[in-house]
C-alpha cells in the first residue's frame, strides 16, 4: 500500500514489519518520532513488542544487548550523541555477534549543539564493527530495514542504517509499504543456534585470555566480510518479491564517465539531477552512491572507480586534522591499483548546511577545471 | 577477635542439600565472600534462574574461556549495564514465555553504588521483574582496593592512600533503592547463610524489582586473614555497621536482631584497612552507627494505626 511517510515513520514501519519482539530506546532529536510511533503501535497491539523506555541510549542498547543474547528480534533507533553514548556497547555488540538492527539519524556532533544533518556520528563509529548502511530515501529506509535483518540474522553481525536528519528524517514522500505476510515469507522468525536458554546452560562474554582473544576478533572480522557476499543474495531476492533494487553500492551513468561522484545519503539526490543536467550540457560525469560502508567494500571501489580519470568523494563528515572520511578510505582502496584516478575529496554540508544542485556542479567543476587535487580536502562553501 | 558459638554457623540442612549450581574450582581468593554468596544465591534459586555479570570480581572468578563454574546461563556484560541487560533478558524471556525463570543481575559495589546507578535507577523506576543483587566489598577490588562510594569512612584503599583515608561516610544505597518504592529490599551477609537462602527463595515469588544488599568480605582489600572473614562479617551485623533486614512493600523486618555488645571500635580493629582511623573518625562512625539503628528498629516497630 502506498503511504505518505517521512523518514523516521518509514523506520518504524519497517520495525513493524519485522515483528520485532524487543525495543529498547531513548528519544533525541531528530529521532524521536521513530519512538513516538513505536510508542503508539505497540500500545495499540499492532506490533506484539515489548518496549523498553530506558532511562540512556548506553541503557538502550544494553538492554538489547540482553534480549538479543536470549534470542530474540530487537530493535532500536538514535542519532548523534546518543549513538555516540552507546559506543561502548556497540563494540560489545558486534564482539557477541548479536544481529542488533539500528536506525540512526545522521546528526552533527556537538560539542556547540547542532541537531541538523552530518554524517560524523555514524563514521565515528565505524571501527565497531557493526555493519553501516546509508539511505537515501524514506523507501529505501523501509526496505534497509527488512533487508537488515536478514543480512544480520544470517551473518550474526549488528547492523546499523543510517539517513539526514530533517532532509530525510523529517521529509514526508510517497513509500511502497509491503503486506506483512509477504514480508514474513521474506524474512522468517529468529531462531538462534545459541541464546540464554536454562535447558542448555552456557556462558556468554567471559574472559578471553590471549591464546583466544586474537582469533576470536579474527571472527568477527570474517563476519563482516561476509556481508559483502551474502548481502548482494539479499537484495536480489529482496527485488524477486518486492520489486525494488538495491546494492553494495549504486552506480548511476558510470559507463562511460570521466568523472565520478561519490556521496553517501540524501546529497545523492541532489548529485543524481546534478548529473543528469551536466550530462545534458555533453559532460561525462557519473556517481556512485556509498551503500553499504562496512564492512568495506573495497573490491567493488577498484572495480567501479579504478578506471575513470578523476573522482570526487563528498563527505558530510569530518575528521578533524584527517578530512572526509568516505574520501581517505577510498584513497587508500584505491592505492595499489597501478593505475588510479585523480582523487579530489571534498568536505560540504557540515552540521545541515544545504548543498544544492549549484554546489555539486561547481565542486565538479572545479575538479574538472584542475589536474591536481593536492590530495588536501576542499571544504566547499566555507564562509572566509 | 570474637570467639563464635556453635549454634551461630550452624548451616540448615535444607540449605547445603540444594542442587549445587555454582561449581568448585573458581579463581576467587580465600575467603572470598562474594563466590559463596552466589553459591548459596543459586541455592535458594534453583535451575531456573539466569544470571548476568558485569565487570566486577566474579567476571573473573567464574571461569576464563572456555571454562566456567556456573550451571545456569550466564551473560556477562560491560560495567554499568548489569539492569539494563537484566531487564532485556526479562523482557525476551517474557516473549519466550518463561515468565517463571528469574533473571539475576549479580554486581559489585562498584557497578551498583556508582558507575551503573544509572541503569540501576532505570529499571528500579520501571519496576523491572528482575532481581537485582549487589555483593558489596566496599571498594573497587577487582582493579586492586581503590575507593568507591560503599567505601566506609575511614578506610585505607590505594586511592585513599596513608593518611589520606577516606572522609565520607557509606553512600546509602539501600534508602537510595527504598525510595523507588520497589516491592522488595533486603540485605544479606555471608555469616548468615540460612538467611540468605530465605531471602533469595522469598525474592524469587515477587514481581517487580528485588534488591539485595550482600555484605562480601574481601580478605585481601579488608586486609584481614582469610580465615576470618566470616567473623568479620559477622561483626559487621553484630556491631549493627551492617544490619540485617528486608523491606517488603515497605515493610520493615530486622532478620538479625544483634546478641552481643560489639562496637565499631571492635569491628575496626581486625581489618588493616581501618589502621588510620582516629579515635575522632571511630566515634563519628560510632554515632551514625547508632543513629541509623535506631531509625531502622524505628521502622521495624512501627505499626501503622
Amino acid at each position: 500500500m502506498r503511504q505518505l511517510l517521512k523518514g523516521n515513520y518509514a523506520a518504524a514501519e519497517g520495525a513493524r514489519l519485522c515483528r520485532v519482539k524487543v525495543i529498547s530506546a531513548y528519544p533525541i532529536t531528530p529521532q524521536t518520532s521513530i519512538v513516538e510511533r513505536l510508542s503508539e503501535i505497540c500500545a495499540s497491539g499492532e506490533l506484539d513488542a515489548k518496549f523498553i523506555k530506558v532511562e540512556s541510549e548506553h541503557s538502550a542498547m544494553a538492554t538489547l544487548v540482553g534480549a538479543s543474547s536470549a534470542g530474540v528480534r530487537t530493535f532500536t533507533a538514535t542519532s548523534s550523541n546518543g549513538l555516540l553514548l552507546m559506543h561502548e556497547v556497540l563494540h560489545w555488540v558486534a564482539g557477541a555477534r548479536l544481529p542488533i538492527v539500528m536506525t540512526n539519524v545522521n546528526r552533527a556532533v556537538s560539542g556547540g549543539w547542532n541537531i541538523w544533518a552530518d554524517q560524523t556520528d555514524s563514521i565515528s563509529q565505524r571501527d565497531t564493527g557493526w555493519l553501516q548502511i546509508y539511505c537515501e530515501s524514506s523507501q529505501e529506509v523501509l526496505d534497509s530495514v527488512i533487508m537488515a535483518y536478514r543480512l544480520a540474522e544470517k551473518i550474526l553481525m549488528p547492523v546499523m542504517l543510517t539517513y539526514d536528519a530533517f532532509f530525510l528524517s523529517h521529509t514526508t514522500e510517497v513509500v511502497d509499504v509491503p503486506d506483512i505476510e509477504r514480508v514474513d515469507e521474506f524474512l522468517p522468525p529468529y531462531r538462534p543456534d545459541f541464546k540464554l536458554d536454562i535447558d542448555n546452560p552456557r556462558m556468554f562474554g567471559g574472559l578471553i585470555s590471549p591464546d583466544y582473544f586474537y582469533e576470536h576478533r579474527y571472527t568477527v572480522h570474517k563476519a563482516s566480510l561476509e556481508a559483502l557476499n551474502y548481502y548482494p543474495e539479499v537484495c536480489r531476492e529482496f527485488k524477486d518479491v518486492f520489486g525494488r533494487e538495491y546494492d553494495v553500492t549504486e552506480e548511476y551513468r558510470i559507463d562511460d564517465a570521466e568523472l565520478v561522484v561519490v556521496t553517501a545519503g540524501t546529497i545523492t539526490s541532489v548529485a543524481r539531477i546534478t548529473v543528469d543536467k551536466m550530462r545534458e550540457a555533453g559532460k561525462k560525469i557519473g556517481l556512485m552512491k556509498l551503500r553499504v560502508f562496512r564492512p568495506a567494500p573495497v573490491d567493488l571501489w577498484r572495480n567501479v572507480l579504478g578506471n575513470v580519470a578523476k573522482v570526487v568523494v563528498i563527505d558530510r563528515n569530518l575528521s578533524p586534522g584527517l578530512g572526509g572520511v568516505f574520501a581517505d578510505e577510498i584513497q587508500a582502496a584505491l592505492y595499489p591499483l597501478e593505475t588510479r584516478p585523480l582523487i579530489y575529496p571534498v568536505v560540504a554540508g557540515l552540521g545541515g548546511r544545504d548543498v544544492t544542485p549549484a554546489d555539486i556542479e561547481g565542486i565538479i567543476n572545479h575538479a574538472l577545471s584542475s589536474d591536481d587535487p593536492a590530495g588536501a580536502p576542499l571544504f566547499w562553501g566555507l564562509k572566509q | 577477635m570474637e570467639r563464635t558459638t556453635q549454634k551461630m554457623i550452624e548451616i540448615p540442612r535444607d540449605v547445603m542439600a540444594g542442587e549445587e549450581l555454582w561449581q568448585p574450582g573458581v579463581l576467587s581468593c580465600q575467603g572470598c565472600g562474594a563466590s559463596l554468596a552466589l553459591k548459596l544465591a543459586l541455592k535458594g534459586l534453583g535451575r531456573r534462574t539466569v544470571v548476568v555479570i558485569p565487570a566486577c570480581c566474579m567476571s573473573i572468578i567464574v571461569g576464563s574461556y572456555p571454562y566456567s563454574a556456573s550451571q545456569v546461563p550466564l551473560l556477562h556484560v560491560p560495567f554499568e549495564t548489569a539492569a539494563a541487560a537484566a531487564s532485556g533478558i526479562r523482557a525476551a524471556l517474557d516473549v519466550r514465555e518463561e515468565k517463571d525463570v528469574v533473571v539475576m543481575a549479580w554486581a559489585g559495589d562498584g557497578g551498583t553504588f556508582d558507575i551503573g546507578l544509572q541503569a540501576l535507577s532505570g529499571a528500579a523506576e520501571r519496576n523491572d521483574d528482575i532481581l537485582y543483587v549487589c555483593y558489596d566489598n566496599e571498594a573497587y577490588m577487582n582493579t586492586g582496593i581503590q575507593r568507591s562510594g560503599a567505601t566506609p569512612a575511614g578506610a585505607w584503599t590505594t586511592t585513599t592512600p596513608g593518611e589520606a583515608i577516606k572522609e565520607e561516610p557509606k553512600k546509602d544505597i539501600e534508602k537510595i533503592m527504598l525510595s523507588h518504592g520497589i516491592p522488595y529490599m533486603a540485605t544479606a551477609s555471608v555469616a548468615y547463610p540460612a538467611d540468605i537462602y530465605t531471602k533469595f527463595r522469598k525474592a524469587r515469588s515477587i514481581k517487580g524489582t528485588k534488591f539485595i544488599h550482600m555484605l562480601s568480605p574481601c580478605p585481601p582489600g579488608w586486609q584481614i586473614d582469610s580465615a576470618d572473614s566470616i567473623k568479620v562479617s559477622r561483626m559487621a551485623t553484630q556491631s549493627k555497621v551492617f544490619p540485617i533486614y528486608e523491606v517488603e512493600d515497605g515493610r520493615y523486618t530486622i532478620n538479625v536482631y544483634p546478641e552481643r555488645k560489639v562496637t565499631v571500635k571492635d569491628y575496626v580493629k581486625p581489618q588493616g584497612r581501618f589502621r588510620y582511623m582516629t579515635d575522632d573518625i571511630i566515634s563519628a562512625a560510632q554515632e551514625l552507627v547508632d543513629r541509623k539503628w535506631e531509625n531502622l528498629t524505628g521502622m521495624a516497630n512501627f505499626k501503622a494505626p
